[in-house]
């Protein structure tokens, strides 16, 4: 008789260690540097913390099958199985309560997903502006003075980046994996993403969405350097636009 | 089967122009697995190219090309008819105690069309600058492509023409030609998964259509509905491309879990769990929570934030439907009485295979780790557990499941568990590696990766995995061929299933049934007692 409950005990397991794992991890959210918000520590933390749910929801329900397949295999030939009758309360609790459960997860690990995008989808206020403009297969970036650079995004060190993009052609994607960051970049629109250099250093950029025949040899780099190098950088290649342009 | 003297001719013409539901199915099945075994075959190769950096066996434009056929003839060419032309065409008469279709001819017509598909994909192959644009067919690049994108247009009009006429002929079928006492109370689960499959496409594919349409109209007679120079909008197309296929993925996903819903059943002896939830708030909830959710294809394309964080809370939702029917799936199991048969085996293989494309989907459902994997290969490796193989082992294990009913042939139980074993590994090695390549970052639709030359070890290994995956399935090709052609006979049910389409002769004849079979004390599912 008690029997009849253990499949909604271990449904209701699952759920409950679930829940418990993403909570634990609840503490330490999003650490910032200053004013400026991190998306690359939050995703990496709400990857986590998603893999480690995903992960103990998974085995509980595989586990919960094969103990199901290994208890009910077919003893003797011509066996019939014993099905449970539902009362109506019955029916309703074994939909309602799964049904609250999922949600539940759903909601709490939307409202986690929701605070990050936000952060993905908000460039701080001193965010350097750099225009981006894609075609098969380059990247052209343009910095504020009119000094341009194919496929190397120079960048100053400690100064989140705001690249608002746009293509001459098709559709191409602008991914930055080192920086979680991705955005497609269209003819007729304009769209942005914006990412925080922090370190002296070299980040792969690669084109993401299928562009064509070059399409895997659209790749670029993000080159961060100090300050004073780029503004020397800045003013040496603007010096040499002046002239040729004079 | 074939006929005696001379009768070559007379028997290709009984099966070319047949309008009996029965031979239909099975002409769409042999369609269906042949676009399966090229769509394979292109699969094998662009491995092949993808286990060593640079170019390995050919160039990028050859190589876009086989990617293009394996989406597109996977999709539109296997899945897709293999379910709602093969399933449902041969199966839903059966099981709802009708003699034929409502429409006998209509149901022709949508074959011819499905094969002229599956012929006019194969052109693919020998026409000059074949479509190198993908399944997903996105403008500009599908309008500037050099590539015969019209061969794209007219493949996907006339398999939807093919799937329409299938929508309305089946759907009538199951309204008003279930046989006495069938009551809607007491369906298998597969009729009720098929006919919500088919109002989804009713619904979706004319604007499929209309999207594709619209690019070979900008690319050939100079409109601009995609050319933002001329006022139009490159987002359009996306949104109802996606439109369209997102819900595809439910026409696809509801007949594999009739598929698995009936199978369970009869190895297990058993109810299905909550019939009423799984109907109403599985099948129901999953046919309506299919066309809100779109957008999730586009969380990296620019689309307003306000609609990308409702699509992501309306993608999480799925999870409530489609985990009903999971419970009901596994409730099934609860109190039954399980064999181990080859199709049964290929279910469970299903659940496990399911598992981990859908919890993989919590984290693409999210826009802000979306935003990271989307568009590499992690993706890939879902689509592929959640959709292709998840679906392929319901589809083979439907196939095993009715073989002995619609080819009067007993298979070999060893090839068949050999044949699951070495499938089920193949896939796993092949799909849980890609997900490790595609967190390293590695972008989908790469010929190359050059600048990431770290990820060939991964690559390779997801390239052994796939060998393994095409022994298995010749293994099972093999088992098929040993039981068409050495199979012992099949008796008329030999799982000792409950449910109606068992209780024809075996194979069931012209009309089915002598007489349409009383349904008022039957029931699909009445084991025990
Ligand atoms: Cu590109």
């Amino acid at each position: 008789m008690r029997r009849r409950f253990y499949p909604l005990i271990s449904l209701l397991l699952v759920f409950v260690s679930a829940g418990i794992s993403s909570a634990k991890s609840e503490e330490g959210h999003f650490p910032t540097t200053g004013e400026i918000p991190d998306p690359v520590a939050g995703f990496n933390h709400l990857w986590r913390e998603v893999m480690i749910d995903i992960t103990v929801v998974g085995i509980l329900f595989a586990l919960v099958t094969i103990l199901l397949l290994i208890t009910y295999r077919r003893k003797r030939a011509g066996q019939e199985g014993r099905p449970v009758k539902l009362s109506t309360a019955a029916m309703f609790g074994w939909a309602i309560i799964p049904v609250f459960i999922f949600m539940a997860d759903d909601f709490y690990l939307g409202a986690k997903g929701w605070t990050l995008w936000n952060s993905y989808r908000t460039p701080p206020e001193s965010s350097y502006e750099i225009q981006l403009e894609s075609a098969m297969w380059s990247w052209k970036f343009t910095y504020p003075g009119g000094v341009e650079t194919y496929n190397e995004l120079k960048v100053p060190v400690g100064t989140p980046i705001l690249v608002r993009m746009t293509s001459s052609d098709t559709v191409h994607s602008l991914f930055i994996p080192d920086f979680k960051v991705k955005e497609d970049s269209m003819p007729g629109r304009v769209t942005y993403l914006w990412f925080h250099p922090k370190k002296v250093g070299e980040h792969l950029i690669t084109c993401a969405e299928y562009c064509g025949m070059l399409h895997s040899n659209m790749s670029g780099k993000v080159i961060a350097m100090e300050q004073g190098e780029f503004d020397s950088w800045l003013a040496s290649e603007q010096a040499a636009l002046t002239e040729g342009g004079a | 089967m074939s006929g005696s003297g001379g009768g070559v001719g007379k028997f290709l013409k009984e099966w070319i122009f047949t309008i009996d539901h029965k031979r239909v199915g099975i002409l769409y099945l042999i369609g269906s697995l042949a676009a399966f075994a090229v769509a394979g075959l292109m699969a094998m190769l662009i491995r092949v190219e993808l286990s060593s950096v640079g170019p390995t066996i050919t160039d990028p434009n050859t190589y876009n090309v086989w990617l293009y056929f394996h989406g597109a003839a996977m999709i539109l060419g296997f899945q897709i008819p293999a379910l709602t032309g093969f399933f449902a065409n041969w199966l839903i008469p059966l099981q709802i105690g009708a003699k034929d279709v409502a429409f006998p001819r209509l149901n022709a017509l949508s074959l011819w069309l499905f094969w002229m598909g599956i012929i006019l994909a194969l052109l693919t192959f020998v026409v000059p600058n074949p479509p190198d644009i993908m399944w997903t067919g996105y403008p500009p690049y599908s309008i500037l492509s050099p590539g015969n994108t019209a061969f794209y247009t007219f493949t996907v009009l006339i398999m939807g023409f093919a799937s329409i006429a299938g929508g309305v002929n089946l759907i009538t079928t199951i309204i008003y030609m279930r046989a006495p006492g069938m009551r809607w109370g007491k369906l298998n689960m597969f009729v009720w998964c098929t006919m919500a499959a088919f109002c989804i496409q009713l619904i979706f594919v004319p604007i499929l259509g209309t999207a594709v349409t619209m690019v070979s109209m900008d690319k050939y007679l100079g409109t601009t509905f995609f050319s933002p120079t001329s006022g139009g909008d490159v987002l359009l197309y996306q949104n109802l491309f996606w439109f369209y296929s997102h819900p595809a993925v439910y026409v696809i996903l509801l007949p594999v879990l009739g598929i698995i819903f009936d199978i369970v059943a009869t190895f297990a002896r058993n109810r299905i769990f909550n019939y009423k939830v799984a109907v109403y708030g599985g099948v129901g909830g999953i046919t309506l929570v299919s066309g809100e959710v779109w957008v999730h294809h586009l969380y990296a394309s620019g689309m307003p934030n306000w609609i990308r964080v409702g699509m992501m809370m309306s993608t999480l939702l799925i999870s409530v439907p489609v985990g009903l029917c999971m419970l009901s799936i596994i409730g099934t199991l609860y109190r039954g009485a399980i064999e181990f048969k080859t199709p049964m085996l290929y279910a469970i293989g299903f659940i496990f295979l399911f598992l981990i494309g859908g919890l993989t989907g919590i984290p693409l459902a999210l826009a802000s780790l979306d935003i990271y994997v989307h568009d590499t290969h992690f993706i890939v490796a879902h689509f592929h557990y959640v959709m292709a193989v998840a679906g392929t082992f319901s589809i083979v294990g439907g196939i095993y499941y009715f073989w002995p009913k619609f080819t009067g042939k007993m298979y070999n139980e060893t090839l068949g568990k050999l044949g699951f074993a070495v499938t089920f590994i193949g896939v796993n090695v092949t799909f849980f590696t890609m997900f490790f390549v595609g967190l390293e970052g590695m972008p989908r639709r790469y010929f190359d990766y050059a600048q990431m030359p770290q990820l060939e070890d991964g690559q390779r290994l997801v390239t052994y995995g796939a060998f393994v995956l095409a022994v298995g399935f010749l293994i099972t090709l093999i088992s098929w061929l040993h039981s068409l052609f050495a199979g012992k006979p099949a008796p008329d049910n030999p799982w000792g299933s409950k449910s109606l389409e068992w209780t024809t002769s075996t194979p069931p004849g012209p009309g089915n049934w002598p007489d349409v079979p009383n349904c008022e004390k039957f029931d699909p599912y009445g084991y025990g007692e």
